[in-house]
């Protein structure tokens, strides 16, 4: 594998018009990105008198409000108003579960430090900033919970229903085991680092119309939440997103807050309302990946074979529910990474704590799960003294037995098996293991650690009822097509694959083809961009509107030029109908003359799916997505300093609806899954106060954190099993879990402490300090809290 | 002319601009953004760490042109007077067609949301134009370290950077002359002096003005760079009722290396001083200096600014105390030297007097027989503020005998601190194990260290003993030809699985 990446690239001469779907096309915003002219909604023009808004945060993480003097806010310049939850016409709620445990902004009682209080309009946006710090707010304090720990000693309670997954009989099961031993890990938070903050700007219109751009990743949650505050029927809410810098689940319901009091506001003063946030009010008040502290009890043979486990899963949920129940959820259907546990129970404790309300994040709970795997693997290869690439391979999933997941679901596509050993050849796993070992018995500062592990990521939204999308296609007289659909854009390509979808079936080039801003006013009750979900239901939906309009224009051509239907066929060289070939433009000007409708809907369902979380039982995934990554990295002993020095992924996307567009989802999913597990730490202090609340303390990876030797390959001739769109497979989130083997390999250098006898402990995020704790635990037991 | 105007002057793209009722702490993010409307300029962070404002400053330094990535976000407009700023949407050419870095983002995907594509971009562009910045896979994390992707994981951008480097002239090359010309006709040399409702703002022509100025309004808050100063604005909120930029003023520009010192004036920036540091301290400048910021921020902070303001985590004092730095402080016509670590007495105190002001700083040209040192640790490699910043100085005579030590710390105190205890346990004794051992010890009662949100007292203690071992590993007597970090590693394997 040479250094650099080759993409994957189909054979010519199929008949796909160049870009269209299968075929790798540049972002449909790249030319726009790279001149500053692709606008995110700060840099759109302002209506006239557009207010700015700043909201006034609490500053204790528990305690009920005595009173709330705000009229220096009120007084100070620029200050048009000050608004407050009595100041709410509707409900004071934006739950996204309907728990009814989040209020839009705190009346009485205050949850976490960085609540929204009150919200400041001023002419500038200055103003408002100034103003809002201006607030005189007493409060009584009331005792505070601030992690996991907190939570179990104080029986703080669950913000939504424990779940446990069971198959055989997991005790018995360890009882039995020849060899057996439990351990506990900590996986820490992460931040999501969008680089454009949460923004919305409302717009009020007529009888009680608002119109609100929003940087959102659920326009449709987002048009509920402000009907719901305004107490005003969906019809008058519209929500529209063209594009976010960024969203990785951080948008999916945190960008609800910003929308609804912009609403709020222009609902209240008639005029427009922009909500920015600062970065450090962001990070302050919104929701972050759930922290988690993971019990494990594991039983296993001398040979590696793992026989039962054992798992408690607790997550730091934050003050409300939000999505932490189908997050933690999600973390125990990940709990098994690829790996068949033959008797298995998986439980959760999804635990309140007075802090942010923790949410969705790329991976939604799964990358935890997965950790907690993988150090069971480690736990299991320590104590055999086998390599854990070796345990990995014997524990993995199989196709026809040594197949059902702890839920119940029979992996019908399981390719670890194969893939695995496919990285290992390609990356020369084997020696370059030799030669770290090598290389640590002879320095005393410097180790180095190899790891290859594997990813198998479930691919459906659990709450089955999300597996649903619309589309809105439209092809205009002259030929030229607009397509829309319910998924938004944050980046990661889903609105280029749209247009491809298109491109293809028309055999239209990308000029013809135009992707327009997700609206719920033209497609309704859709589901939130996430899961991975975007282009396998989205992508569906634009074919089945696609197809429609064909049908039409299909059976019209026939008839008009008199050949059979089978003889009309769209192709990139022109629309051919029998013998000839004419323009498409051609045949939608004639289609139009004949009173031929070339709009359509178009809709999709995932089929074969089903969970029931109360028994256990049923397929909550329609496929699962496959890769592995084999990381090596440096670790300084007398600094915990780490670097990653050579990555290589092997990656199952299916067959690619855009390999260019893939490779980059795995490249920055690799980092960000990375950063995650390394530098990225988020710190409270004692009084619940987010310490690191801006990118000088949070450190996200940067330019020189990217792996020096970086191969990335989408695996070869694997078309989806099942029947998703072209037979791709999603892309969104997996590559987000090959970071893991990152944090493996540092758990490999720390390991070379005691010549890999134990299992290092390592905790994450592996800051330099955390490895110098561990490494310092590992030589002398023990370290100073 | 000479005397005093009341407006300041600069280009912006090809528009000229006059602002006599510019605020002076309005920074030049906000005024693209809302007074020009210029919205391809994004905000990330407002406090000078993504980069997704990025901008091009072009100056006259000399007859020469230069071309400087600096963060919008923490720029105040007055500090541009005189130059011409570039931004996102000056970098097609004149006929339309992209610049051969936009083309080379778009080639390669080196967007996906696009939100921090401009401030890449406008760092690509920089970087083709900067002088010594080593065009290979390190400079290019160099060039790239103030910008914060977090969709691409950065590859494609760097292929993108390849791409570019190999791309021929661009369309600025050719309106070179042009702009020399312009700015040149700028050059006035006169002292700006605006007030207005939210404060006043005096711009000195001369380090002589600077100094009755401060003489006679010893409350005006000197700005160097703004690295500091404008956080305390995008952040802090504070006003600042009298700023004094000092950035312009071509007196305290000088950087003069005489045989035993280098002279580095207090409008120096990192970037400007970091050829004549590199030749003297070659080492700390490769392991710290590099790492101050970014490239964003070198360029606009200053080594003295770095000083002033005290900072208990500035990355610059340590390594200057080490090296035996004396500070120039200027008062009216009175002038002083200190040791700097005598500048520096508590938690936001300096031996400044009102109305006084950092002039220059020098550093001694190091003997043959003393190796300076220095390492930073941080969580993050580039662009962070240390968690802890050990430097060293140490003579070593030809028999092993350790003639002088100094040894500093940031990160560790409430200021930036020399370990005495250490040093003591340092000079006169030979360089081998057991004084790393005696030196080990002697740490421990120099320094009491905090716990933050970068690292524990537990951690920055045990670190501080450790870079004496890799002190040691490094230039003691049985230094190791093997890397002793794990950059230097990654280098070599680097370099390995490359050859």
């Amino acid at each position: 594998m040479a250094d650099g990446n080759s993409f994957v690239t189909p054979v010519a001469g199929d008949g796909i018009v160049p870009g269209g779907a299968t075929r790798s096309l540049r972002h449909e915003s790249a030319a726009m990105h790279v001149q500053g002219s692709a606008n995110y909604i700060d840099d759109l023009p302002e209506p006239r008198g557009t207010l700015h808004l700043v909201p006034g945060l609490s500053t204790r993480a528990h305690a009920r409000i005595l009173s709330m003097d705000l009229s220096a806010v009120r007084q100070a310049e620029g200050v048009v108003g000050v608004y407050t939850a009595a100041d709410i016409p509707g409900d004071n709620q934006i739950s996204p579960v309907g728990k009814g445990d989040e209020p839009l902004l705190a009346s009485d009682l205050v949850s976490f430090y960085g609540q929204p209080l009150f919200v400041v309009a001023a002419t500038t946006r200055g103003a408002a900033r100034r103003a809002a710090r201006l607030a005189q707010v007493e409060y009584e304090d009331l005792p505070a919970i601030l992690d996991v720990a907190q939570a179990r000693a104080a029986g703080s309670p669950m913000v939504w229903r424990p779940m446990e997954m069971k198959r055989g009989d997991a005790l018995a099961g360890l009882a039995h085991a020849p060899r057996r031993l439990s351990g506990r890990i900590t996986v820490g938070g992460q931040e999501h680092f969008y680089l454009e903050g949460q923004i919305a700007l409302a717009t009020p219109g007529e009888e009680g119309e608002m119109t609100v751009i929003s940087s959102t990743q659920h326009p449709t949650e987002t048009q509920h939440m402000i009907a719901h505050v305004l107490d005003r029927p969906a019809n008058l809410i519209t929500t529209e997103v063209r594009r976010m810098g960024g969203g990785f689940g951080g948008k999916e319901t945190q960008a609800n807050a910003c929308a609804c009091l912009a609403a709020l506001v222009a609902d209240r003063t008639g005029r427009a309302a922009k909500m920015r946030l600062d970065r450090d009010d962001d990070m302050t008040m919104t929701g972050k990946r759930h922290d988690f502290v993971i019990d494990y009890d594991v039983g296993f043979t001398d040979e590696g074979r793992i026989l039962a486990v054992d798992m408690l899963l607790a997550a730091r949920c934050g003050w409300s529910a939000d999505l932490s129940g189908p997050v933690i959820d999600r973390a125990l259907f990940h709990a098994d990474n690829a790996y068949f546990y033959p008797d298995v129970r998986l439980r959760s404790e999804p635990l309140r704590t007075n802090t942010q309300s923790n949410t969705a994040y790329r991976g939604f709970g799964g990358p935890q799960g997965v950790v907690a795997a993988e150090r069971v693997i480690e736990e299991v290869a320590f104590a055999t003294g086998l390599d854990p690439l070796e345990v990995r391979l014997r524990n993995v999933y199989g196709t026809h037995d040594r197949n059902v997941t702890p839920y119940n679901m029979v992996v019908e596509d399981s390719i670890s098996a194969e893939l695995v050993p496919e990285l290992a050849r390609r990356c020369h796993y084997a020696a370059r293991r030799a030669a770290t070992r090598a290389f640590n018995a002879a320095s005393p500062y410097l180790r180095r650690g190899i790891a290859l592990t594997p990813v198998k990521f479930g691919i459906s939204f659990t709450a089955t009822h999300y597996n649903q999308a619309g589309a809105l296609v439209h092809v205009y007289t002259d030929g030229s097509v607009q397509v829309n659909h319910g998924g938004t854009e944050m980046g990661q390509g889903l609105h280029t694959k749209m247009v491809q979808v298109a491109m293809r079936e028309f055999g239209l080039g990308t000029d013809q083809v135009r992707i327009t801003a997700t609206t719920t006013g033209k497609v309704p009750n859709t589901s939130a961009t996430a899961a991975s979900s975007g282009a396998d239901l989205n992508g569906m939906a634009v074919l089945d509107a696609v197809r429609r309009i064909k049908r039409r224009l299909v059976e019209f051509a026939a008839a008009h030029w008199n050949v059979g239907e089978d003889e009309v066929r769209f192709a990139p060289d022109g629309v051919h109908v029998g013998s000839k070939v004419i323009a498409f433009s051609h045949l939608t000007r004639q289609a139009y003359f004949a009173r031929v409708s070339m709009s359509a809907n178009g809709f999709y369902k995932t089929p074969k799916i089903s969970w029931n979380g109360d028994t256990g039982q049923g397929r909550p995934f329609y496929y699962f997505a496959y890769g592995a990554a084999c990381s090596e990295v440096v670790i300084d002993l007398l600094t915990g300093e780490t670097r990653i020095e050579r990555v290589d992924i092997l990656h199952d996307a299916g067959q690619s609806l855009n390999p260019a567009l893939d490779i980059g989802q795995i490249e920055g999913g690799f980092v960000q899954g990375a950063g995650w597990l390394t530098c990225e730490e988020l710190v409270w202090d004692r009084n619940g106060r987010l310490r690191t609340h801006a990118p000088s303390t949070y450190k996200i990876p940067a330019c020189s954190d990217r792996p020096r030797i970086f191969n990335v390959e989408l695996l070869e001739n694997t078309p989806n099993r099942e029947h998703t769109i072209f037979r791709s497979k999603a892309v969104g989130e997996p590559p987000f879990v090959h970071g893991v083997s990152v944090f493996m390999a540092i758990s490999d250098a720390l390991a070379s402490l005691d010549n890999y006898r134990t299992c290092p402990g390592l905790d994450a995020p592996a800051t330099p300090e955390m490895i110098l704790r561990t490494a310092e635990r590992m030589r002398h037991g023990s370290v100073p809290a | 002319m000479t005397g005093t105007r009341h407006d300041v002057r600069f280009y912006v793209g090809n528009e000229y601009h006059t602002l006599a009722d510019i605020a002076p702490t309005r920074t030049l993010l906000d005024w693209l953004r809302e007074d020009r409307g210029l919205t391809g300029t994004k905000e990330g962070c407002n406090e000078g760490d993504c980069g997704a404002c990025t901008v091009l400053v072009v100056r006259l330094e000399g007859d020469r042109l230069v071309w400087r990535a600096v963060n919008a976000c923490i720029q105040f407009v007055a500090m541009l007077d005189g130059a011409q700023v570039l931004t996102i949407e000056d970098m097609r050419a004149p006929d339309g067609s992209l610049h051969p870095v936009q083309q080379a983002m778009v080639d390669q995907h080196g967007s996906q949301c696009g939100f921090c594509t401009p401030g890449f971009v406008m760092s690509m562009v920089a970087g083709r134009k900067a002088d010594g910045l080593a065009q290979d896979e390190h400079g290019i994390d160099d060039m790239l370290a103030g910008n914060l992707c977090r969709c691409t994981g950065y590859a494609p951008i760097v292929r993108a950077m390849r791409q570019a480097m190999q791309a021929g002239p661009d369309h600025f090359d050719a309106m070179a002359q042009d702009m020399a010309d312009r700015l040149r006709r700028l050059r006035d040399g006169a002292t700006v002096d605006i007030s207005g409702p939210t404060g006043r703002l005096t711009i000195p022509a001369t380090a002589d003005a600077l100094a009755s100025t401060l003489l006679a309004s010893p409350d005006a808050r000197i700005v160097a760079g703004a690295t500091d100063v404008g956080l305390w604005v995008t952040k802090g909120l504070r006003v600042l009722p009298h700023i004094v930029p000092i950035g312009g003023i071509a007196d305290l520009h000088r950087i003069e290396r005489g045989p035993d010192a280098l002279y580095i004036g207090a409008a120096v920036t990192w970037q400007e001083a970091r050829a004549a540091l590199t030749e003297i301290l070659p080492q700390p400048d490769d392991e710290v200096i590099r790492r101050i910021g970014s490239v964003q921020v070198r360029n606009a902070g200053t080594v003295c600014g770095n000083i002033a303001n005290g900072s208990p985590i500035g990355d610059g004092p340590p390594v200057l105390i080490a090296a035996g730095a004396r500070l120039h402080l200027r008062r009216g016509d009175v002038r002083r030297t200190i040791a700097l670590e005598d500048f520096f007495i508590d938690y936001g105190r300096q031996d400044r007097a009102p109305g006084e002001f950092v002039e220059g700083v020098s550093i001694p040209v190091p003997g043959p027989q003393t190796v300076i040192r220095a390492w930073k640790i941080s969580k993050r490699f580039d662009q962070d503020i240390s968690a802890i910043l050990g430097a060293f100085s140490l003579t070593i005579t030809p028999d092993g005998t350790i003639e002088n030590a100094r040894v500093a710390f940031g990160g560790m105190a409430a200021t930036p601190r020399r370990a005495s205890r250490t040093e003591a346990a340092l000079v006169g004794r030979k360089w081998d194990e057991t004084t790393l051992e005696a030196a080990r010890q002697a740490i421990a009662q120099d320094f009491a260290p905090i716990t933050d949100m970068r690292a524990s007292d537990w951690y920055r203690r045990t670190v501080a003993a450790n870079l004496l071992t890799r002190l040691y590993a490094d230039c003691g007597p049985d230094a190791a030809r093997a890397p002793i970090s794990v950059r230097t590693a990654c280098k070599a394997a680097g370099e390995h699985a490359h050859g």
